[in-house]
């Protein structure tokens, strides 16, 4: 993985001690709130409901074992000894107080992390498939890019007070594991019929509330082009963007109020001044990130496939683990596992200082010391050899870290909700506890099968509920929480937004709602059908009236 | 306001012109975009150096065709959180290749000097609650940046981003 | 009835103003506006606090008065006064309760279930 050289190292540090000096000022008086609220929220700092956030960067969801132990270190020292896993491959600490931050943000530039662009109208965290370098059919490791957008856009000066966020996300496969098509601008490695690497350019995805599917603007952006592309989308949406109403801020209202063609006009008219006028991405650099990301030295595995399926008989759990939590790795003799965050009745992303430290361990032991975060809040180790996936499952094990259920029911993505939030409307995790202990049977949820829930506790959508198989909203109505239902979502390379079935329900309502559409599918599905794939032959119907019918 | 450049703050020698004022006779004066359109004729033929304040929701390219009259322009952030008229200066000095005094007026404020100046700002209409002490202390604060094309202008600072590299 | 209530600055925690023009992290330290007039002056002070650097973000908050302690009306705040309904063991509640959790003898996972603390709220109906 990338390691900072002398330059990025004594960036992050002059960072730190430059908000160390905005941070004093403040405390003495010198800058107002109204002046130093934009300047924490670039250095990632919130301030919520019951204290501070500090939300740290973990670029393209990529970690090291070394890196890991200082989260839960940090967490410890500055904070409650737990940390919170996000849909955007960051984690966050939900104490940390105002004049502890300097010193909390020095520490992790000890181990080349920071909090930089986690927050504000900037370019945020630049996020990846977590699966990057180990995918199969992947066109290129996206993390080279990632990283090359990371850097390109740290205290950009032109772009660091735009409309409003502006998220980037970059794969190099076909299936999307990143939820590409729902940032601002999304990435896809492809190659040409030359055999030259370029770029999908997909323009104006965003949840929130006015959910969009992103426009593909460019078939092939040929690697050299890439900065000076970016640069000429995010100035036209800089200069034109909407900054009248902060629900029409993003650049998917632009797209969508200006046209796609007016805006892809405008892009490649600013593209092709800047092509004359800045260098292109120089190869060398490229080439420089690009080593970071080879590939580890595989070893060739003595795998004894019988010796497996035995210990997959004598334990039910380990073969229940493994079909929830494997995911076919490129290399022969190696798998993909993903490590849950969702116990069962659990906080879904919460980690807490033993499991941060228990998984890097794992992660030294198991998995070349690397560990990668997924936006839907678990953890995944890319380098496990099959023959060891039976020790890691016991290491995982006595960590609560174990649990079957990945991509099941009780899998659920949830923001954290007026728990913590100073946005929310309502609470989050409570309804993900309940579902999770609704569906606390595994052998069920093995059953159910596939199924996305995923949860907002605002209209801000960080829960992503509008690309949900069951998307729930949490609103208020007259001082009190009620959830709203959606269905037919989808977050990946077929991104769909869902749409709202009907009226809302109470908190226990919601949780029987869920229980009533999972029935129904498990009813109505044929041989070998998700979820996902009922729903999209049957439509909505038959859940309303599952549903409604006797209300 | 007083006015910071090279590091120091320095005497406005520039009257702002309103659309129904009186063009002075000489002097350095700035006017509106609108009224630079309208008057270009008269104004070119007065003594004194001429400048311009430009809303900071123009089209910057519009001043291509005067860009060779101007000595200064102004452009506004009516909020330092409205960050407009960061690219209406990159697009200013970068592709009209303007010289000359590009100013920034409004809610200026010290913190985002730098960027400011990367951008190609090279005057700064301050905030008297932040001297220019302030302003170079910050500006030394961060002595890299990733963005190799956007360099400070000469005189802000003696150590501001002395190296970049990326795009 | 009105309170007001804004987060200090050095560490974001929820606080209210007392009647001797102090900050309090007890809700019941807090002084009440029991007419328009008195809420107009706690907002003044509001406004005067928010430019200083001691606390952040104030406002006014609906009370009442059950067996003689103070408490917020909108389960928002109630939560501010409390903390997370999730981790009884964390924020004002934890203070309360003592470090074991929400109630004394309580397991840290029975904590993290919501019915238990939804037992606070019930006032408010959720």
């Amino acid at each position: 993985m990338y390691r900072y050289d002398e330059f990025d190292a004594t960036f992050v540090r002059q960072r730190v001690a430059q908000f160390r000096e905005q941070v004093a000022r403040r405390l003495e008086g010198g800058l107002s709130e109204d002046e130093f609220k934009p300047l924490r929220l670039m250095n990632g700092l919130y301030l919520q409901l019951h204290a501070y956030m500090l939300r740290v960067a973990i670029p393209y969801g990529t970690l090291s074992s070394r890196q890991m132990h200082k989260l839960a270190d940090i967490s410890v020292k500055y904070d409650k000894g737990y940390g919170h896993f996000t849909t955007r491959q960051n984690i966050q600490f939900n104490w940390p107080e105002l004049k502890d931050v300097p010193d909390l943000l020095d520490e992790l530039a000890d181990v080349e992390m920071h909090a930089i662009q986690t927050s504000g109208n900037c370019i945020r965290n630049v996020t990846a498939d977590h699966f990057a370098g180990v995918a199969v059919g992947e066109v290129e490791d996206p993390r080279p890019v990632a990283e090359l957008i990371r850097q390109w856009s740290s205290l950009h000066p032109e772009f660091t007070f735009l409309p409003r966020k502006f998220k980037i996300a970059v794969i190099g496969t076909r299936e999307d594991r990143a939820v590409m098509k729902s940032h601002d601008i999304g990435l896809r490695i492809v190659r040409n019929d030359g055999g030259d690497t370029g770029y999908e350019v997909h323009v104006g995805g965003g949840l929130g509330r006015t959910p969009m599917v992103s426009r593909l603007i460019r078939a092939f952006l040929p690697r050299p082009d890439l900065l000076n592309y970016l640069e000429a989308i995010i100035r036209v949406y800089n200069l034109i963007g909407r900054r009248d109403n902060k629900y029409k801020a993003r650049i998917k209202i632009l797209l969508h109020e200006t046209g796609k063609q007016e805006v892809t006009r405008l892009v490649e008219k600013e593209f092709d001044q800047l092509k004359k006028q800045n260098d292109a991405v120089s190869p060398a650099e490229y080439e420089r990130i690009a080593a970071y990301f080879q590939d580890p030295a595989y070893e060739d595995t003595d795998f004894n496939l019988d010796a497996f399926d035995e210990k997959r008989k004598q334990h039910p759990q380990f073969n229940l683990w493994l079909n929830s939590s494997l995911s076919e790795h490129r290399q022969r003799g190696y798998s993909i596992v993903t490590v849950s965050l969702k116990p069962i009745g659990g906080i879904p992303g919460d980690a807490s200082a033993e499991q941060m430290h228990g998984v890097a361990t794992c992660a030294e032991k198991f998995s070349l010391s690397e560990i990668r975060v997924s936006h839907e809040q678990n953890l995944v180790l890319p380098f496990v050899k099959k023959q060891d996936l039976f020790e890691l499952w016991q290491g995982l094990k006595k960590l609560d870290l174990a649990t079957p259920n990945v991509g099941l029911a009780s899998d659920i993505i949830a923001c954290p909700g007026m728990d913590y939030c100073a946005l929310a409307t309502a609470r989050s995790i409570p309804i993900a506890q309940d579902i999770s202990n609704r569906f606390a049977d595994l052998e069920r949820q093995h059953d159910v099968g596939e199924l996305k829930i995923k949860i907002s506790g605002c209209i801000n959508a960080c829960g992503h509920h509008h690309v949900a198989n069951i998307g729930i909203l949490g609103l208020e109505k007259k001082g009190v929480e009620f959830y709203q239902i959606t269905m037919g979502g989808e977050a990946g390379e077929n991104t769909a937004i869902g749409t709202v079935i009907g009226r809302g329900f109470s908190g226990t309502e919601v949780i029987d709602a869920v229980e009533t559409l999972v029935d129904t599918y498990v009813e109505l599905r044929q041989e070998n059908e998700t979820f996902a794939s009922t729903y999209s032959r049957l439509g909505v119907t038959p859940f309303k009236e599952a549903l409604y019918a006797t209300a | 306001m007083p006015l910071l450049k090279d590091g120091r703050i320095v005497e406005d020698h520039w009257q702002f012109i309103g659309d129904d004022d009186d063009i002075p006779v000489q002097g350095d004066i700035v006017v509106s975009f609108e009224r630079l359109k309208n008057s270009i004729e008269i104004l070119v033929m007065r003594k004194g150096y001429l400048g311009v304040r430009l809303d900071n929701d123009a089209d910057a390219h519009d001043l291509a065709p005067y860009i060779n009259n101007l000595a200064l322009i102004a452009l506004e952030f009516p909020a330092f959180t409205d960050g407009r008229a960061y690219s209406q200066a990159r697009l200013i000095t970068t592709q009209l290749n303007f010289t000359g005094e590009l100013r920034a007026t409004g809610n200026v404020l010290a913190d985002q000097g730098v960027f400011m100046s990367r951008c190609g700002f090279d005057a700064f209409e301050i905030d008297e609650h932040q001297p220019p002490h302030l302003w170079l202390s910050l500006a030394n604060a961060m002595s890299l940046a990733y963005q190799k094309g956007y360099r400070a202008r000469a005189g802000f600072s003696p150590r501001a981003v002395v190296a970049s590299r990326v795009g | 009835m009105q309170i007001l209530t804004a987060n200090r600055l050095v560490d974001g925690d929820v606080v209210f103003l007392t009647g001797n023009y102090d900050w309090s992290i007890e809700i019941n330290d807090a002084s009440i506006a029991r007419d328009q007039t008195e809420a107009c002056r706690l907002e003044d002070i509001g406004t005067k606090a928010d430019k200083s650097a001691h606390v952040v973000g104030c406002y006014l908050v609906d009370v009442v008065i059950v067996e003689g302690r103070i408490e917020a009306t909108h389960y928002r705040e109630i939560m501010r006064t409390k903390g997370p309904t999730v981790r009884g063991d964390l924020g004002k509640q934890a203070n309360v309760y003592g470090s074991g959790g929400l109630r004394s003898g309580q397991s840290p996972l029975a904590a993290q279930n919501h019915h238990e603390v939804q037992q606070e709220f019930a006032h408010v109906s959720l």
